[in-house]
């Protein structure tokens, strides 16, 4: 019999792959049900304290309800921001368009650290105190870029016939945009929200730079680590990751419901 | 799987045909904004990376000059962990470019005609993206950590010697990051390979090509542009990263890269010239090193 | 039943209409008068400027000189949304984000009717779709979403209904029974309908009047029996079906007609058919109006005669034959018999005469950029 490579090497290959991508998620989501008395870090007794009572620890509750709070606000500005600027891309003529790409290709080819110091030490130059508002700025700049790149996907997918038959049938400009448009471009739009809202939640080097004494879940994880991570950020970090797991299988079963549906 | 994007919709712009004032409306907020906190904060930056010692003496204080030997004393301080950083990041980024394709490969291609499968694949494989980047990666440093059954078992198989450890190695750091990146490489190769005409390798197949030489003759070839957006988006973040190779994560004393110095220059010494110099030049060195590898693959379009 | 929609018709006038892009002119110079109630038809090949036509009529592109008359009033200015007319798009653009009763109450919501899908519903019973309102338009045919584009742009009893190409994406079958429709349609509610089209089937089948277009100008304007009877330009008869185009320098000319020489061998046309009666001509002839002749006929000179000639290629057609016929000296005529059993059985090879009435040529008012003549 040939052996072929295709058919059962490739697919052992991809299944070991997975098992090596979700070894440290395992270790993190088994951890957070360890009982510790000083660090977290030998497995001791199962236990579901660290899980009720996340917010005995009152650090990690604070930061984690200060990154929500960020990226919430951050994504907000950011997609509104991009959306306008994708819609403008994908629908309009204008001069300037390549130095307009190059502006917005940027952000997503700096190294972090880069935009990180850079930011901080702009804000130290104008002698601006940083924390939690500075940490929204920072966050809009850097998620702007993905989330045009994100909508500007969905605008070009979408016939400007549809609009012009908007207008042909009396929708004015903006009766147009909120009812056709804006409806048709929900789900790029939804897709950039969460993506934004995800790169915000996580970042750390950007935020570390310009938060001064403010916190966020990743640098407390961060500042903790030197002493050992508690497992209430391991609970936290698990909640967060089951979550957003049940989003996108929602998601998904979803599209492709719809999709037999249109089978059909 | 960004630069992808951005490459595309540059060239494919669909008939824009209406007037410009309604798109400066649009594009003004945005591009303001990014003028007012990205651009400016580079000139910053270079402004700072200029300044020079305030004459009080006191520490994070400077003033406005135009000190070139901020750079000097950089570069001759840091020259190893410069060296080191795009060391690094050029390995991790080989490994997960070699971890990454098949993974796509079979994504794309092989489970093409099973729409379910692939989109439990593609979850999986943004799966860590869910989990703090920071918490995976401290993970790591505890699977590996001294006395961990990983590193026992190790010792007992004589894979390592008694006296020598795994965290703190160069190793372990370029393990972590290439584990971190391995998404940002996996997504752009899976989006063209996914585009791939299926049609074109049984075409290949058809002109009495090995399905070898096929893949290297047609599918490889196809899927360049994902493979030099998914380094770029790869390689770019690693060179700057300074988690992994920090001392509390997976680093030693031996490992810092450019990142760890900013970092070190801007929080603890309040070095801020010096910070800003690194910076400064870790942006530089991205820029030719991009820009010479983008024109090398002649993929000068992708921007 | 439709008796709502009816006899709202207005009359169309473009007035010197011009539309420059960056780098070329779509239309130059357009002059049009379309009388209320008519079904009227532009038509020609791709990048003609029919489209862009209709779009400037619609509002959706401006027009860089010249004015848009609907019903007298000058709309020339108004956006789209202003404008009594309504369009069937190309591919429909169906909003695929609404049911198909919403599609069709759209622009009635729009302009803040009274019971909107109650008149939707009406109009989704015209075109015999009324069970379907609760789809989505994806869930559809191809022949259904026409009818569903169709229904949304006639519930606004619109004074100028324009179709872009309505019937373009549909298989032949479909097309020719929706052409059917279409027309039954027209017919029933009286209002103007402005169709572009490039399928010359279409435009003859369906329209009153026929305007042919070709590089941003009307060619000619007609109903469609007059322009594939008379075609006055080159491209005309050769856009709308075939012609056989002789081009030579008028040698003869009396009181009924005009006669060029074509290397030696005499083509005559009707004066009253002819644009121009002087200098050099080029004379054409439908295929099916010509016949072939195995022995030299005699003939008066109520005929053309040319001859002798091979036959070169015979195509089956299913209604006709098609034989093409290559006369040395002369040049190729391509003439078309019906398969009546009537006609002479040639085979490949055979030598043949080919003979038309005069009163059936016609000439032209330019010179085809290839004459079926050698040695022009």
């Amino acid at each position: 019999m040939k052996f072929s490579l295709g058919k059962f090497l490739l697919p052992t290959y991809v299944a070991l792959a997975f098992v090596f991508t979700m070894i440290p998620i395992v270790y993190t989501f088994v951890f957070s049900f360890n009982e510790v008395n000083k660090s977290n870090i030998a497995w001791k007794r199962f236990t579901f304290d660290n899980w009720l009572y996340v917010c005995n620890k009152q650090e990690v509750c604070e930061a984690f309800g200060n990154s929500i709070a960020i990226a919430v606000i951050a994504t907000a500005i950011s997609t509104a921001l991009g959306t306008a600027i994708a819609i403008a891309l994908g629908r309009y003529r204008f001069k300037g368009r390549s130095v307009t790409n190059l502006l917005l290709f940027l952000p997503m080819a700096t190294p972090e650290v880069v935009m990180g110091a850079g930011l901080a030490a702009q804000f130290l130059n104008v002698g601006v105190a940083k924390g939690f508002w500075t940490i929204v700025v920072a966050h809009v700049m850097f998620t702007l870029s993905f989330v045009v790149v994100t909508v500007k996907a969905r605008v070009a997918t979408l016939d400007p016939k549809l609009e012009e038959a908007g207008r042909d049938l009396y929708g004015n400009a903006s009766q147009v945009f909120w009812k056709i448009t804006f409806p048709l471009l929900l789900p790029g739009i939804a897709a950039a929200a969460m993506l934004s809202f995800a790169l915000s939640f996580d970042d750390f080097i950007i935020t570390q730079f310009n938060s001064g004494p403010e916190t966020t879940f990743p640098k407390f994880v961060y500042t903790a680590a030197v002493r050992g991570i508690p497992p209430e950020a391991n609970v936290v970090g698990s909640g967060v990751f089951i979550v957003a797991i049940a989003i996108v299988m929602i998601v998904q079963v979803r599209a492709s419901r719809k999709a037999k549906r249109l089978a059909k | 799987m960004a630069f992808v994007a951005l490459g595309q919709g540059s060239a494919g712009s669909a008939t824009p045909t209406k007037t410009s004032r309604v798109a400066f409306i649009l594009l003004a907020p945005g591009l303001i904004y990014l003028g007012l906190f990205f651009l400016t904060p580079l000139v910053s930056l270079i402004i700072t990376s200029l300044k020079v010692s305030s004459p009080t003496g006191e520490i994070g204080m400077y003033d406005f000059g135009f000190e070139l030997g901020n750079y000097a004393y950089a570069i001759g301080q840091y020259l190893p962990q410069i060296l080191r950083s795009f060391t690094y990041a050029i390995i991790a980024t080989v490994m997960a470019l070699m971890i990454s394709y098949p993974i796509a490969y079979f994504i794309g291609v092989k489970a093409r005609n099973k729409p379910l499968l692939q989109a439990m694949l593609l979850t999986l494989v943004i799966a860590p993206f869910f989990i703090s980047f920071l918490l995976r990666t401290f993970a790591w440093k505890q699977i590996f950590s001294n006395d961990s059954p990983v590193t026992n078992f190790l010792h007992t198989i004589g894979l390592l010697a008694p006296d020598q450890y795994v965290i703190g190695t160069p190793f372990a750091v370029v393990f972590g990051l290439t584990y971190n990146f391995i998404p940002f490489m996996t997504l752009p190769i899976y989006t063209s390979l996914e585009r791939l005409d299926i049609r074109l390798l049984e075409a290949g197949s058809d002109l009495y090509a090995t399905p070898a030489k096929t893949f290297w003759k047609v599918t490889f070839p196809l899927s360049l542009p994902g493979v030099i957006s998914g380094t770029l988006l790869t390689f770019i973040p690693i060179s700057g990263d300074y988690v992994n190779a920090s001392r509390d994560f997976l680093g030693g004393s031996d490992t810092a890269m450019i990142g760890n110095v900013v970092e070190a220059n801007f929080f603890r010494i309040q070095d801020y010239p010096t910070a800003s110099a690194l910076s400064v030049m870790l942006m530089a060195a991205i820029v030719v090193l991009v820009s010479m590898y983008v024109r090398k693959s002649g993929t000068e379009d992708l921007l | 039943m439709a008796t709502d929609f009816v006899a709202r018709g207005q009359d169309l006038e473009l007035v010197g209409i011009r539309k420059e892009f960056p780098g070329f002119t779509a239309i130059e110079n357009l002059d049009l008068k379309i009388p209320a109630g008519e079904f009227f038809a532009l038509l020609g090949p791709s990048g003609c400027g029919k489209t862009t036509t209709l779009r400037i009529v619609a509002g959706l592109e401006e027009a860089t000189h010249g004015k848009v008359l609907i019903g007298g009033k000058d709309v020339s200015g108004t956006k789209p949304h202003e404008r009594p007319v309504n369009t069937v798009f190309q591919n429909y653009a169906l909003f695929p984000h609404m049911s198909v009763l919403e599609n069709v109450a759209f622009g009635l919501r729009q302009r803040k009717i009274k019971e909107p899908l109650a008149k939707a519903t009406e109009a989704l019973q015209m075109v015999e779709l009324e069970h379907l309102g609760n789809r989505k338009p994806q869930q559809l045919s191809g022949g259904q979403q026409q009818r569903v584009a169709l229904a949304r742009a006639l519930v606004n009893r619109p004074a100028l209904l324009l179709l872009d190409e309505p019937l373009g994406a549909l298989d032949l079958k479909l097309r020719r029974q929706m052409q059917v429709e279409l027309k039954a349609i027209q017919m029933e509610v009286g209002l103007t309908f402005l169709h572009v089209t490039h399928d010359q089937e279409e435009a003859m089948d369906m329209a009153d009047t026929v305007a042919v277009m070709n590089h941003g100008q009307i060619e000619q304007m007609g109903a469609p029996e007059a322009l594939y009877d008379r075609p006055k330009t080159a491209f005309v008869a050769r856009f709308l079906g075939q012609s056989n185009i002789f081009v030579g320098e008028v040698v003869e000319e009396n009181a009924n007609t005009i006669s060029i020489d074509c290397n030696g061998q005499k083509v005559s046309a009707p004066k009253s058919r002819s644009e121009k009666h002087s200098g050099k001509v080029a004379i054409g002839v439908r295929p099916e109006k010509a016949t072939f002749h195995e022995d030299k006929p005699v003939l008066d000179s109520n005929h053309n005669l040319v001859g002798p000639g091979e036959i070169i290629d015979i195509r089956f057609t299913g209604v006709s034959n098609q034989y093409l016929i290559d006369i040395p000296g002369f040049g190729d005529i391509t003439v078309f018999a019906q398969n009546v059993g009537k006609s002479p059985v040639v085979e490949l090879g055979a030598q043949v005469w080919v003979s038309w009435k005069v009163e059936h040529a016609f000439g032209l008012s330019d010179l085809p950029p290839k004459a079926d003549n050698d040695g022009e």
